[in-house]
């Protein structure tokens, strides 16, 4: 079944492969290029996953968890970190913040799909 | 959808990117122990890390994670951001830059820099093994004994909240093999304290499978820290009966120390566990992140063409209904002169980019420059938010990098000669942009020691230029630098010497229909302006009447209109002043200008326009209204003419000169001080 699910990245590089990857399996694809803008579509969407990046500028990935586990919208939708290994700190701050999964980068794209059927069953 | 590679955006992002890598770097030799600029540097390149391996730029991320790991050091602090460091981090930077423009191409010179900037970083630091370690922990290798196991586990406490769905991970471990899977319901409470959003059942699942400690660590590999999971043989785990119901264990040994404070010792397990350390990276939020796209500049000029015709035709159409009594008309052109507007605004708005993202490139220059010439020099920009046609800020980089060269080079004099003319050894080299009008103007000064006319003159007879007996100006003899093939051979040094000559400045200058000014003070430095011309090809103008002539102020430098006091008559000599509100504003007679013919209306207008620091007022007979006003420029025959800056043409066909208003200001400033001595004798 198709997901809506949305990608949250200051690059857009990562986003645009990202929304590919997605959208060839199905899925719909919103884009936030940082943590203020995907709280806002978060909150305004029904969306199924989000997946997103920790280093961002204006509200960072840590932020944006947080902001948005508190709001009830967040219940239950899965969040994907996109980190590398160097981010162990900050994966375990998002992790407490409320994310739910986390991939690393760089990542080939089946490993994106099997993440996100990992946490959505789709 | 775009189609385009994202390798493609991945290198365009990596150059802004690396633009903004440049800037912090160098805003942090300035400011060494601002946080906010060691996480924009470390931000930007672990952007590019992170991308540059999706794509394949397998060599940039590679070299990007030990410039990262290297800085890594800066930013906890343990090295400061040394002069030296951060000359040795833009090196790497121009390497990866290389390394992004040819990915194909074997870049040499990676290592050298990576040595370079470790030992800059600290000569302590150890060899940064950058070991691409595993995350997961495996299990210790005991041997598949049996075949089937038993996995035992309760999710943490947020697990569904936080979008574990306990389903789904039945599903994989079903995947691993044939499942017997039960519900451990011992930890459901009575329906009083039941919270939904709990997971309180466990389960138990009997999995036939050959060693499956590595696919059930997949299936938790996000919960595994904060779960109680059990993987035993299924013989073993029917020995020791099902009394494992402790509650989720805290790993307390991951967890720093000194986050003690006394929390009720309640429900520790449940507690979330948020308050403890602060997010690492505080955002710099002054970066804008924004999507674009490229568009053929050749269509924009044509968009830019069609809008100005509507403009025209709406004009037309405003005119008619004006002359018309039919409302319907009337209010369909008041809406098509909105809409004509609105588009307009946009149309113009595409083309146009900050200065800003130029001036920023030439910290880099200057910083080079510094280091190489061993000129200390302080570079100051102003007025990058001026914004100009994007296509002219391309084409005025070289220019400006010519210029600033010379003002650096042969501008500037060295320390000693500084001091000993009584000035700071820092030298300043001043990059400004401003509106003057409907033009912007960039000038690069330096505070060195000035034109020398006696040596341009000598150098422009020697090389037959001017004949020993002209007579010239210094302004002329300064243009005489822009001379094909006048050349400072005797100054050309290894930096100067390369690249384009000042003539083919002033080509690329003429060539925008800008022009180029120097001007110099000695001994106390020297001034290239350069005057482009705003792409703004339509702009909000003011119509004016003088006579029977009708002209346009662009409206952008109107300040305000005020009545001309009858009394204010008395001085004919083309300039006066008037008091408003307290402030003396000297103002100029249009007809006087113009010579106009015939008498003047009997109640004039001023209108007061201002350029840069200078207001003036214009007085004119009729003020007309507002009208958008597509600039046509001027034939080369009327290029002399100072005080209108192009033409328009106007709904009914005929055509309004512009004025030029910053000249105008500076016409009647000029005569500002005669006027006020004449205004004090009169007092």
């Amino acid at each position: 079944m198709s997901k809506t699910i949305l990608t949250v990245d200051d690059s857009a590089s990562i986003r645009q492969m990202v929304a590919m990857t997605l959208k060839s399996a199905g899925h719909q694809v919103l884009e936030a290029g940082n943590g203020a803008e995907a709280f806002a579509k978060a909150t305004s969407n029904e969306v199924h996953a989000v997946i997103t990046d920790l280093n961002m500028p204006v509200m960072n990935g840590i932020e944006f968890i947080r902001k948005y586990r508190q709001h009830p919208s967040s219940k239950g939708v899965p969040i994907i970190l996109l980190t590398t290994e160097s981010d162990d700190e900050l994966k375990r701050q998002a992790k407490e913040a409320g994310a739910t999964g986390w991939i690393v980068k760089p990542f080939k794209q089946e490993q994106l799909l099997a993440v996100v059927k990992k946490v959505t069953g789709a | 959808m775009s189609t385009t590679d994202p390798a493609d955006t991945f290198r365009q992002e990596a150059r802004e990117l690396l633009e903004q890598l440049e800037g912090g770097l160098l805003d942090l030799e300035r400011l060494p122990g601002d946080a906010d600029l060691v996480n924009s540097v470390f931000r930007a390149l672990h952007t590019i890390k992170g991308s540059g391996a999706m794509f394949g730029f397998t060599a940039v991320a590679e070299f990007v994670h030990d410039f990262e790991t290297a800085f890594d050091r800066v930013r906890k602090g343990r090295s400061e951001p040394t002069p030296a460091l951060i000359a040795v981090a833009l090196d790497a930077k121009d390497h990866i830059h290389k390394l992004i423009e040819h990915p194909d191409a074997r870049i040499a010179g990676g290592d050298a820099i990576l040595t370079a900037l470790k030992r800059a970083v600290d000569g302590a630091q150890e060899p940064a093994a950058p070991q691409t370690s595993a995350p997961a922990p495996s299990q210790p290798a005991d041997v598949a004994a049996g075949k089937r196991w038993r996995v035992r586990f309760w999710l943490p406490p947020d697990a569904l909240v936080y979008g574990t769905n306990p389903l789904l991970l039945l599903d994989e471990l079903r995947a691993i093999g044939p499942c017997e899977i039960a519900a451990l319901t011992g930890k459901v409470p009575a329906l009083d304290g039941f919270n939904p959003e709990l997971p309180y059942i466990g389960w138990q699942v009997d999995l036939t499978a050959e060693n499956p400690h590595g696919a059930i660590d997949d299936v938790f590999m996000f919960l595994r820290d904060g779960m109680d999971l059990s993987v035993t043989p299924l013989d073993e785990a029917i020995a020791e009966a099902i009394a494992v119901e402790a509650p989720p264990v805290e790993d307390v040994a991951t967890q720093p120390a000194p986050a003690a404070e006394a929390t009720p010792a309640k429900s520790a397990a449940q507690a979330p566990r948020r308050a403890k350390a602060e997010p690492a990276a505080k955002t710099a939020a002054a970066e804008k992140a924004g999507s674009s796209m490229r568009v053929d500049a050749e269509r924009l000029d044509q968009l830019m063409d069609r809008v100005g015709e509507l403009v025209i035709a709406q004009s037309r159409l405003n005119q008619i209904a004006a002359m018309s009594a039919d409302p319907n008309l009337k209010s369909i052109a008041e809406e098509l002169g909105r809409l004509s507007a609105g588009l307009r605004d946009t149309t113009m708005g595409i083309r146009m980019v900050p200065i800003g993202s130029l001036f920023s490139r030439f910290r880099r220059l200057v910083h080079d420059l510094s280091r190489d010439l061993g000129k200390e020099i302080e570079f100051i920009t102003s007025g990058e938010d001026t914004e100009l046609d994007k296509t002219m800020i391309e084409r005025l980089a070289d220019p400006l990098v010519h210029l600033i060269r010379n003002a650096v080079d042969h501008g500037l004099e060295p320390a000693e000669k500084r001091l000993a003319a009584g000035k700071a050894a820092q030298g300043k080299v001043r990059l400004s942009a401003v509106y003057a009008g409907a033009e912007v103007a960039i000038s690069v000064s330096d505070d060195g020691a000035g034109l020398n006319p006696q040596r341009i003159r000598a150098k422009a007879e020697e090389q037959g230029l001017i004949a020993a007996d002209a007579k010239l100006t210094d302004q002329e003899l300064f243009q005489l630098i822009f001379a094909p093939g006048f050349s400072t051979a005797k100054e050309v040094t290894a930096l100067s010497g390369r690249g384009v000559g000042m003539d083919v400045v002033k080509r690329t200058i003429d060539g925008l229909r800008g022009s180029i000014e120097l001007s110099t003070d000695p001994g106390k430095g020297t001034t290239a302006t350069l005057r482009l011309p705003l792409t703004l090809a339509i702009i909000d103008g003011m119509l004016i009447r003088v006579g029977n002539g009708r002209y346009t102020i662009p409206l952008s430098a109107v300040d305000e209109c005020v009545e001309l006091p009858a009394d204010a008559g008395a001085n004919r000599s083309g300039r006066n002043f008037l008091d408003i509100r307290g402030s003396l504003v000297p103002f100029i007679r249009l007809r006087d200008i113009f010579k106009t013919a015939g008498d003047p209306d009997e109640h004039q207008k001023v209108v007061i326009v201002s350029s840069g620091e200078g207001r003036v007022g214009l007085v004119v007979d009729q003020i007309i209204g507002n009208n958008q006003t597509v600039i046509k420029h001027l034939s080369k025959l009327h290029a002399g003419l100072n005080s209108f800056s192009g033409a328009t043409i106007l709904g009914d066909g005929t055509v309004a000169l512009i004025l030029d208003t910053a000249h105008l200001v500076g016409f009647g400033q000029s005569h500002e001080g005669r006027g006020k001595s004449e205004q004090a004798r009169a007092a």
